[in-house]
C-alpha cells in the first residue's frame, strides 16, 4: 500500500483539519464528535440538512456543507457510520427552529446510528433515506437497495428547497421524491484499499470488473470479464432505465461519477456513452455533472446515474450553491 | 457480578478477538467491507480504557458505561448493535436473583433491543444468529445450579448458531447485497460474537 500516512489512526483527523482549514471561508470543522458546518449561519430560520456517513466518498458529504445545500455533515471512520453523538451534536449546533432533515444514505449502519441520534434529539425532525442503486434488488426480504452516488443529487435539490424557507415536510416530501426519480449503477475494476487494513478489500482478476459494485467495494450483481466502454455503459444504462421508466422526451439530468482511481478522461468517455444511449431512446439530457463526487477511496471505476427532471427539480438543481465540491452561480 | 469479573471478561474477549483477527478480517471481506475487525478492536480498546474510572461501580452502571463508550466511539452497525445490547442489559440488573438468572434476564432484554435497533431477527446470517440462541439457552438453563455446565451449554449454542450462518443467505446488512453469493461463507458478526460469548464462558469454567 502506498498512501500518504504519518499514523494510520489520525488519518481522518489529519484529514478533517486540513479540509476545515482549506475551506474556512465556507465551513467549520469541529472535533470529537466530529462534524462540518456552515461557517455563516443562515440569515433567516431554516430546516437544517444534515447528512454523513463513513469516510472515504470524498467530497461526499463534507464537501456538500455549505450554502444551497447541507447545513452540517457527520463523517464515521472509513467506511463505517458515524457515532449517533455526532449528529446529535451537530443537530443542536446547526439548527435553527425549522426543524432538522437527516439525509441518510440505505446502509444499515447509517440508519441505525441516525435512529439512535435522532432519539437523542429534542427537535422536530424527519430522514430521508436515499436509496438509487439499482444494481440490488428492492425487496421486504432484503436491506433494500443502496444509497450511492444519486445522493447528492437529493442533498442539492433539497438544499435548494431549503433555503426559500419551505417547511420540513415539505423538503422531506421533495427529497423523496427526487430519490424516486433517481437511479444510479456503478461498475468497479480495482478495489479499494482501506488504510487501517492496509491491503485491498477485494481481489480481483487483471482482467474481471465487479458489476453493479457497491460505494465501499462491496460486491454487486456479478463478476465478469471486462467489456468495452460502450457495452458496459449500456448494461449500465439498461438497468438504470428499466428501473426509471422514462416516458419519450423525458428531460434527465446525467451524472456521471468516479470512484476515485479512474480519470475523468474516461469519465467523460463514459458520459459521452451514456447520453448516445439516451438520445437514441428520445431522452433529453438537459442538465450534467461529471466528476469524483461519491468516491470509495482509490477504487477504480465509476458510476452513472441518471435524474428523471421536472421543473421543481429543475429549479433548484439550477439554483445558487456554494460548496467546497459544488459551486455555481454565486 | 462485578466491575472487575466485568473487565476481566472484556480482558478475554481482547485477547480471543486479537488472536482471531486475521479470520474475522478475511470473513468480512469475503461478504462485507472488511470494516468490522476494526470496528470491534476500536470498541474493545475503549471500552477497557474505562477500566479505572469504573472500578467498584455496581455492574448496571459499568455496562451502561460501556455502552455508551461503544455508542460513541465505534461507528458502523456493530457499534450501533453492541452500544443496545449493553445499554439493554444495564436496564434490567438485579442484585437480588441469582448470578445466572440475572443474567438471563439482562441479556434477554439485550438481545430483545438489538433485534428492534436492527429490525433483524433468527436466520438473517447476522450477529443474532449466535446471540439469540445464546439468549435462549440462558433463560432454559438458569434454573440450574452448576454454571461452569451452563456456560459449556452455552458455548456449544454460540458454537452452533456461529456455523449456521455458513449456509444461510443474508437478508440484513451489506452482505444481503450478495444474494446467494453469501452461502458458503460465515457471517463476520456472527463469528465476533461467538468468539466473545466463548472467552466469556472460558473464564467461568477456568475459574
Amino acid at each position: 500500500m502506498k498512501k500518504f500516512v504519518n499514523n494510520v489512526d489520525d488519518i481522518l483527523t489529519e484529514s478533517l483539519t486540513g479540509f476545515g482549514d482549506a475551506h474556512s471561508d465556507i465551513l467549520e470543522v469541529k472535533l470529537k464528535p466530529d462534524f462540518v458546518s456552515r461557517k455563516l449561519k443562515p440569515a433567516k430560520p431554516k430546516v437544517a440538512l444534515i447528512s454523513g456517513g463513513g469516510s472515504g466518498h470524498e467530497p461526499l458529504h463534507g464537501g456538500f456543507v455549505g450554502y444551497g445545500m447541507l447545513d452540517a455533515a457527520c463523517p464515521g471512520q472509513v467506511f463505517s457510520a458515524p457515532t449517533p453523538d455526532q449528529m446529535e451534536a451537530a443537530a443542536n449546533h446547526v439548527h435553527s427552529g425549522k426543524g432538522i432533515l437527516f439525509i441518510v444514505k440505505n446502509y444499515s449502519g447509517d440508519i441505525m446510528n441516525f435512529e439512535m441520534g435522532a432519539d437523542m434529539l429534542n427537535l422536530e425532525q424527519q430522514t430521508i433515506v436515499v436509496n438509487d442503486d439499482v444494481a440490488v434488488e428492492d425487496s421486504t426480504f432484503t436491506t433494500g437497495r443502496r444509497g450511492v452516488a444519486g445522493t447528492m443529487i437529493v442533498e442539492k435539490t433539497v438544499g435548494s428547497l431549503a433555503e426559500t424557507g419551505a417547511s420540513l415536510d415539505e423538503c422531506k416530501n421533495f427529497g423523496d421524491h427526487v430519490n424516486k426519480m433517481t437511479g444510479s449503477m456503478g461498475v468497479a475494476f480495482t478495489s479499494c484499499t482501506v488504510p487501517a487494513a492496509g491491503k485491498p478489500t477485494f481481489d480481483i482478476g487483471r482482467d474481471e470488473m465487479e458489476f453493479g459494485v457497491g460505494i465501499h467495494g462491496e460486491p454487486g450483481r456479478k463478476r465478469e470479464k471486462i467489456k468495452t466502454a460502450n457495452e458496459i455503459v449500456a448494461e449500465l444504462m439498461d438497468a438504470i432505465l428499466e428501473d426509471l421508466s422514462p416516458n419519450n422526451n423525458q428531460e434527465v439530468l446525467l451524472h456521471v461519477n468516479g470512484f476515485g482511481g479512474t480519470p475523468l478522461m474516461e469519465l467523460y468517455l463514459l458520459f459521452e456513452a451514456a447520453k448516445k444511449i439516451l438520445d437514441q431512446k428520445n431522452i433529453t439530457v438537459s442538465r450534467s455533472l461529471v466528476g469524483n463526487y461519491t468516491t470509495s477511496l482509490d477504487m477504480a471505476g465509476g458510476s452513472i446515474t441518471v435524474t428523471k427532471l421536472d421543473e421543481k427539480i429543475i429549479e433548484h438543481w439550477d439554483s445558487p450553491v456554494h460548496t467546497a465540491a459544488l459551486r455555481w452561480k454565486m | 457480578m462485578d466491575s472487575e469479573k466485568i473487565f476481566n471478561a472484556l480482558n478475554q474477549i481482547k485477547l480471543s478477538i486479537d488472536q482471531h483477527k486475521d479470520e474475522i478480517e478475511k470473513l468480512d471481506q469475503e461478504i462485507g467491507d472488511g470494516d468490522h475487525i476494526f470496528n470491534i478492536q476500536r470498541g474493545i480498546k475503549e471500552s477497557l480504557d474505562l477500566k479505572d474510572e469504573l472500578s467498584g461501580q455496581a455492574p448496571d452502571e459499568v455496562l451502561k458505561k460501556i455502552g455508551i463508550k461503544i455508542m460513541t466511539t465505534v461507528g458502523g452497525s456493530s457499534g450501533a448493535l453492541f452500544a443496545t445490547l449493553l445499554m439493554g442489559m444495564s436496564k434490567k440488573y438485579n442484585d437480588e436473583l441469582s448470578d445466572q438468572k440475572n443474567i438471563a434476564v439482562m441479556f434477554t432484554e439485550g438481545v430483545e433491543a438489538m433485534k428492534k435497533r436492527g429490525k433483524s431477527d433468527l436466520g438473517e446470517k447476522t450477529m443474532l444468529d449466535v446471540l439469540i440462541p445464546v439468549s435462549n439457552e440462558l433463560q432454559k438453563s438458569s434454573d440450574q445450579e452448576d454454571i461452569k455446565r451452563i456456560a459449556e451449554k452455552i458455548k456449544a449454542a454460540a458454537k452452533k448458531g456461529m456455523l449456521s450462518t455458513k449456509n444461510l443467505i443474508a437478508t440484513k446488512g451489506r452482505a444481503s447485497f450478495l444474494g446467494e453469493r453469501a452461502k458458503g461463507h460465515i457471517d463476520p458478526g456472527a463469528r465476533s460474537s461467538q468468539l466473545a460469548i466463548d472467552a466469556i464462558c472460558n473464564t467461568i469454567i477456568n475459574t
